[in-house]
């Protein structure tokens, strides 16, 4: 398993799907796979940033541990943010609480469609924990 | 990020990965490039776009925003495989036109090819 701690800056994204990238890549995923995997992680990691801490607040992290059980591979992104009020309505394709930012409220959207499973876990003024799974199948 | 203008058609080329970072920055330059000139259109040329999230679905609907509040357009031309994916599950094909290049963008929106 690999658990990294990234400083909740959005400039660190791109690092977060760095390391999913390589971590899947020794699964010899396709290139589909790998391109839906890094989106998803980015998709949660920059949610944790934006909305989790409310964008920009140095000094707080959230992590990111990726695990595999034979070719399902999981990815859970945590943070310790204001958390989600409704879960069920953040789901809905659209749905954003930060209009004003340019959000489209599809994050949630993406992650369910590129991944195998989502399962989202929060507690309002506690955080969140995404859990995302990506089954391989069969070699190519 | 290259930013072209012909006649009354931006024409931005954003380059490497688009997410909620670098949307900020892409979303700034296109905007200030397009106050200043006198031009209606927007076209996004995605061909050097390497990566994209639901932050780069945000900054294009803004951009189709802003060309439609002035009464123009906004075609986005060169889009791959994995953008197209992304446009597809957001629902923007049924709203933003695309075209297979920026040519055909530029024809698309009345445009002079030889400009
Ligand atoms: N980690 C989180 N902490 C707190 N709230 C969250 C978190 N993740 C998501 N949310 C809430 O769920 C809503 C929906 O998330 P989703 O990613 O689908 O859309 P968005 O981030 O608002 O827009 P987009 O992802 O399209 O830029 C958010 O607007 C926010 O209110
Ligand atoms: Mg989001």
């Amino acid at each position: 398993m690999i658990k990294l701690e990234i400083e909740a800056l959005p400039e660190n994204v791109a690092m977060a799907r760095v390391v999913a990238s390589s971590f899947i890549t020794k699964f010899d995923p396709t290139v589909e796979q790998l391109t839906e995997f890094k989106t998803a992680v980015s998709e949660a990691v920059t949610n944790a940033i934006i909305h989790g801490y409310s964008d920009k607040r140095s000094g707080e992290f959230v992590t990111l541990t990726l695990s595999a059980k034979g070719r399902e591979i999981t990815a859970k992104i945590i943070d310790n943010g204001v958390g989600i009020e409704d879960v069920e309505a953040a789901k809905e394709p659209l749905f954003t609480t930060k209009p004003e930012m340019e959000r489209s409220g599809l994050g949630f959207t993406v992650m369910e469609s590129f991944m195998s499973k989502v399962e989202i876990n929060s507690k309002k003024g506690e955080g969140t924990t995404i859990t995302l799974v990506k089954e391989l199948g069969e070699q190519q | 990020m290259n930013i072209k203008i012909n006649g009354k058609i931006l024409i931005a080329a954003p380059t490497g990965e688009i997410d909620h970072h670098a949307a900020e920055r892409f979303r700034a330059q296109i905007d200030s490039a397009f106050e200043k000139s006198s031009c209606r259109h927007i076209i996004l040329d995605m061909k050097d776009v390497t990566f994209m999230d639901s932050s780069g679905i945000g900054m294009i609907i803004g951009r189709y925003k802003k060309a439609e509040s002035g009464g123009g357009k906004l075609t986005l031309s060169n889009m791959s495989e994995a953008v197209t994916k992304l446009f597809n599950i957001s629902g923007l094909a049924k709203i933003i036109s695309r075209a297979e290049n920026t040519q055909e963008a530029i024809i698309k929106l009345g445009g002079n090819i030889n400009d």
